[in-house]
C-alpha cells in the first residue's frame, strides 16, 4: 500500500528497516528531516538503535567509523558543507573497508552559502573510494538504502556506500510511497556479520601505518574492490526486482534509447524532468533518449558505452562542474566513449546550481544546442544581465 | 642451535610468564622514549580486556608500521582529530550489540591531538557521557612532524615554529588548562600524572577505569627529542617538572581536587629547564635572568593555588 | 572489515623487528647490591627488562640502549658500556 509521505520520511523509514545499530549525525539542511525522523523512531523504540548527536559531521562520521568498525550496523546523513567538513574520514572509513552508509542530500557548496540543491558536494568525494548511487525520485531512493547496506556489506566488497538525493526536490517533497516491509527486508539484508572487527576474542590492529612497500598495494585492492562492486549492483538491483516488484536500474538506467539519436546523460530528479520531455519529443517522432546514471562510483563505463555507442549526439547535462576545467560527469562520459568504435559527439552543459530551476522549456533548448553543435562547459539559463552581458 | 641461543630462548619463554606487556618490544619509538612509557604502564595496568583507539602521531606512528604491531588488545588508529569521537562510536557500537560486559574503552592522543585539532571531538565525548577513559600524552609539542609548537608546549620553550631568536624568546604563550576545560564539563574524573610517578600513574588508571563515564587523564611525558635531553634523563626530567610545581599532580571528582601530590622539597626551575636543549636560550641570551623569574614566578603561583607545599 | 590483506595487523608481531641494533650502549645488570626494587623493569620505555628474585636482565633483542634503568637504580647496580659489535 502507498503512502504519502515526505523524502526525507521515505528514507528515514527505508533506513529504519535496515535496523542499523548506530546512527550519527549532526544538522544541516536539507538533511534534517532524516535524521529527525529517525531520532523520533530511536525515541519511540521504533527502532533499536543508537542515536548519538555529536558536536559536527566530522565527528558523526568518526562515530558511525568507530561503530562499524566494532562490528555495527551504521548510518549517518548529511550533506554540502558538512559532507566537506566529513571529507577526511571519508577517506579513511573506505580505506579501513568499513560498510558504512550515508546519505547526501545534495546541495550546493559555499561561497556564496547556498542551502538548495546541485550536487557539487558529492563531486568531491568521488576519488574517496565510496560507492556512490544517485537516485531519480523518492521511491528509488527509499529502496536504494536497503540495496545500499546490502552491496556494501558484501563481503567480497566492503566498501561504505553514499546514497544521493536532491536536496529539496527530492527530501521535501511529498510522494506516494511504497514502504518497505520489514519483514520481507529482513529477509533481503541479514544482519551485518562481519569476519574481522574489534574483539578482545580476536585481538587485531586496525588502522595501520603502510609505509611504501606496502601503500600502493592496498589501493590497488580498493580499486579493485570498488570495481567488483559494478556486479554486485547490479546483481542486488535485479534481486531487489524479483523480491518487491520494483527496478529502477542497475549501474544505469536506459529510457526510450531504442533507435535514439540523441540521448540525454545526466544524474539525480532531474532526470525525471528529461524522461518527460524525451517522451514529449518522442510523440513528436523525434529520436531522444535518456541515460540516467545511477551509479557514479564505480563509474559505468561499459555499461556506458554500451548504451551510447550508436547515438549521434550525446548530451551530458550535470548539477557540478570541476571549476578550471569541466563538468565531471561529461569528461567522464567522454573519456569512457574515447577511441572506441562508433563514438557520438559528446556535448556538456552545466545546469540548476543552487537551486536554479531547470524548466522543460531549458531541456529543450539544451537539446537543440547539443544536437546541432558540440559544447562543454555551457552554463544553463545563465542570466546574461548580472554577468554583465546584455 | 648454540648453547647460548638456547638460553635466550628460555629466558624469552620465562620473561613471557613474567610479564604479560600489552605494548610489546619491537616498536620503533625512540631511545628514552617518555611516551612509549606512559602508553606502556597505563595498557599493562588496564589489562587486556580493553579496546583502544589512537589519534595520528608518534604512539600510532612507531606501533603500527605495517604489517606488525605493537599492541596486543584491539587498536584502532582513524585521523589525527578524531580518537575520541571513533572511541565513542565504540562505546554506541558495543551497547548496541549487547557486548557492553566485552571491554573498556580507552582513547589516546598526544598533546596536539587532544587540545588542538582533536577537542571538538573530545569535548563531544565527554559532554556525551561516553563511558571510556581518555589518555593525554603530554609531551609538549608535535613531535611526529618534528617538535612544532602545540597548545600545550611550556612558555618560552624552543619549538621548530617557536623558535628563540632576535625578538624571541621561544614560545610566547603558557600551557593551556587541558584538565580544567575536561573538568568543567561535569566528567566524574579527572587527573594529571607524570611517567616520572609511575605507581601514582597505576593507580590513577585503575580508579579511571573502576568509574563509569568519561575520564581524562593527561600524563606529562619527556621527549629526549623534542626537549632535547639526554633519553637517559627521562625520569630525572619529569621528575624535576613536578618537583618544581610547573607540573602539578593532581585528581579532580566530579569538579573537585580531591588529591594533590605534595612536593617534599620544591626544585628552583632552572634545575629542570637547563637540563633541556629547548630551554637553552634561557640561559644564554642578554636579559635571561628576568625570564627566568618569570618562570619561576609561574611555578610559585601553581604550588600555591593547587597546595602542593 | 573483512579484507585484512594491507589493513590489518596481528597483536604483537612488532617483535619481529629487533630494536636491539639501534643500541650504541648495553646495560650491565651487576647483581651486586640489587634490592628487587623492580624500578628498572617498571621505566624502561620497551618493557624489556626482566627478572625476579635479584635477578634481572634486559632482552637485548630489543634494548635500545637509553640507560634509563641505569640512571634510576637507587642501588646504581646497572651500569651502562659501549657496544661493541
Amino acid at each position: 500500500m502507498k503512502k504519502v509521505i515526505e523524502g526525507s520520511m521515505a528514507v528515514a523509514e527505508a533506513v529504519k528497516v535496515c535496523r542499523p545499530h548506530v546512527i550519527s549525525a549532526y544538522p544541516i539542511t536539507p538533511q534534517t528531516h532524516i535524521v529527525e525522523n529517525l531520532s523520533q523512531f530511536v525515541a519511540d523504540e521504533e527502532l533499536k538503535a543508537e542515536f548519538v548527536n555529536v558536536e559536527s559531521e566530522f565527528g558523526a562520521a568518526s562515530v558511525v567509523l568507530g561503530a562499524s568498525a566494532t562490528g555495527a550496523r551504521a548510518y549517518s546523513a548529511t550533506t554540502a558543507q558538512g559532507l566537506l567538513l566529513m571529507v577526511e574520514v571519508l577517506f579513511n572509513i573506505a580505506g579501513l573497508r568499513l560498510p558504512v552508509v550515508i546519505t547526501c542530500t545534495n546541495r550546493a557548496v559555499s561561497a556564496p552559502i547556498n542551502i538548495w540543491n546541485d550536487q557539487q558536494d558529492a563531486m568531491t568525494i568521488r576519488d574517496s573510494g565510496w560507492i556512490m548511487l544517485f537516485a531519480e525520485d523518492n521511491q528509488e531512493a527509499a529502496d536504494m538504502h536497503l540495496q545500499a547496506f546490502k552491496i556494501g556489506e558484501h563481503p567480497e566488497i566492503m566498501l561504505p556506500v553514499m546514497v544521493n538525493m536532491d536536496g529539496f526536490i527530492l527530501t521535501h517533497a511529498f510522494e506516494p510511497i511504497e514502504l518497505l516491509d520489514q519483514k520481507v527486508a529482513d529477509e533481503f539484508l541479514p544482519p551485518y556479520k562481519p569476519e574481522l572487527y574489534l574483539t578482545t576474542k580476536n585481538p587485531l590492529t586496525f588502522g595501520i601505518l603502510a609505509e611504501p612497500d606496502w601503500y600502493m598495494e592496498t589501493r590497488y585492492r580498493l580499486q579493485k574492490a570498488i570495481e567488483a562492486s559494478s556486479d554486485m549492483i547490479e546483481e542486488v538491483a535485479d534481486q531487489f526486482k524479483k523480491t518487491f516488484g520494483r527496478y529502477q536500474g542497475g549501474l544505469v538506467e536506459k529510457y526510450r534509447l531504442d533507435g535514439a539519436e540523441t540521448v540525454i546523460v545526466s544524474m539525480g530528479s532531474v532526470v525525471g524532468t528529461i524522461k518527460e520531455v524525451a517522451d514529449e519529443l518522442r510523440d513528436k517522432g523525434k529520436k531522444i533518449g535518456v541515460l540516467k546514471i545511477r551509479a557514479f562510483r564505480p563509474f559505468p563505463k561499459e555499461a556506458i558505452y554500451d548504451a551510447l555507442k550508436n547515438v549521434k549526439n550525446v548530451i551530458v547535462m550535470e548539477k557540478a562542474i570541476s571549476l578550471g576545467a569541466t563538468g565531471i560527469l561529461y569528461d567522464e562520459i567522454k573519456a569512457a566513449l574515447y577511441g572506441r568504435p562508433n563514438q557520438p559527439k559528446v556535448s556538456g552543459f552545466i545546469a540548476g546550481l543552487g537551486g536554479r530551476d531547470i524548466p522543460k522549456e531549458s531541456i529543450v533548448k539544451v537539446i537543440k544546442k547539443g544536437e546541432t553543435s558540440e559544447v562543454d562547459n555551457l552554463f544553463v539559463d545563465l542570466k546574461e544581465h548580472l554577468i554583465g552581458g546584455k | 642451535m648454540a648453547k647460548d641461543e638456547l638460553t635466550v630462548e628460555k629466558k624469552i619463554k620465562e620473561k613471557e610468564e613474567i610479564v604479560e606487556s600489552l605494548l610489546t618490544p619491537g616498536h620503533k619509538a625512540c631511545s628514552g622514549c617518555g611516551l612509549a612509557l606512559a602508553a606502556r604502564t597505563v595498557m599493562n595496568t588496564a589489562g587486556k580486556d580493553i579496546i583502544v583507539t589512537a589519534a595520528t602521531g608518534c604512539l600510532e606512528v612507531f606501533s603500527t608500521s605495517y604489517p606488525h604491531s605493537a599492541w596486543k588488545m584491539p587498536w584502532i588508529h582513524s585521523l589525527f582529530e578524531n580518537s575520541a569521537a571513533v572511541a565513542a562510536g565504540i562505546e554506541v557500537a558495543l551497547k548496541a550489540l549487547g557486548r557492553e560486559k566485552e571491554a573498556k574503552i580507552i582513547a589516546q592522543g598526544g598533546d596536539g591531538a587532544t587540545a588542538d585539532i582533536g577537542i571538538g571531538c573530545l569535548s563531544g565525548m565527554f559532554e556525551r557521557g561516553h563511558n571510556i577513559l581518555y589518555v593525554c600524552y603530554d609531551n609538549e609539542a608535535y613531535m611526529n612532524t618534528g617538535v612544532q609548537r602545540s597548545s600545550l608546549t611550556p612558555f618560552e620553550a624552543w619549538t621548530s615554529t617557536s623558535p628563540s631568536g632576535k625578538v624571541s624568546w621561544g614560545n610566547p604563550t603558557e600551557k593551556k588548562n587541558m584538565p580544567a576545560i575536561a573538568a568543567a564539563h561535569g566528567i566524574p574524573y579527572v587527573a594529571t600524572a607524570s611517567v616520572a610517578y609511575l605507581k601514582d600513574l597505576e593507580k590513577k588508571v585503575k580508579k579511571a577505569l573502576d568509574i563509569v563515564g568519561p575520564k581524562y587523564l593527561q600524563i606529562h611525558a619527556p621527549c629526549p627529542l623534542g626537549w632535547a635531553h639526554e633519553p637517559y634523563d627521562t625520569i630525572k626530567v619529569a621528575k624535576l617538572a613536578v618537583q618544581t610545581g610547573l607540573i602539578p599532580l593532581y585528581e579532580m571528582e566530579n569538579g573537585v581536587i580531591t588529591s594533590v601530590r605534595k612536593i617534599a622539597k620544591k626544585a628552583p626551575v632552572e634545575e629542570y629547564l637547563k637540563l633541556q636543549g629547548r630551554f637553552r636560550h634561557l640561559f644564554k641570551k642578554p636579559g635571561f635572568e628576568k625570564e627566568l623569574e618569570r618562570i619561576q614566578a609561574m611555578a610559585d603561583a601553581t604550588i600555591k593555588k593547587f597546595n602542593l607545599m | 572489515m573483512t579484507k585484512p590483506e594491507g589493513t590489518v595487523s596481528k597483536p604483537g608481531s612488532s617483535k619481529e623487528y629487533k630494536t636491539g641494533a639501534w643500541r650504541t650502549k648495553r646495560p650491565i645488570f651487576k647483581l651486586l647490591k640489587c634490592n628487587d626494587c623492580r624500578i628498572c623493569v617498571a621505566v624502561c620505555p620497551d618493557g624489556v627488562v626482566f627478572g625476579t628474585n635479584k635477578k634481572y636482565w634486559a632482552d637485548l633483542d630489543y634494548c635500545k640502549g637509553c640507560g634509563i634503568c641505569a640512571e634510576e637504580c637507587p642501588m646504581k647496580d646497572i651500569e651502562m658500556i659501549v657496544e661493541v659489535k
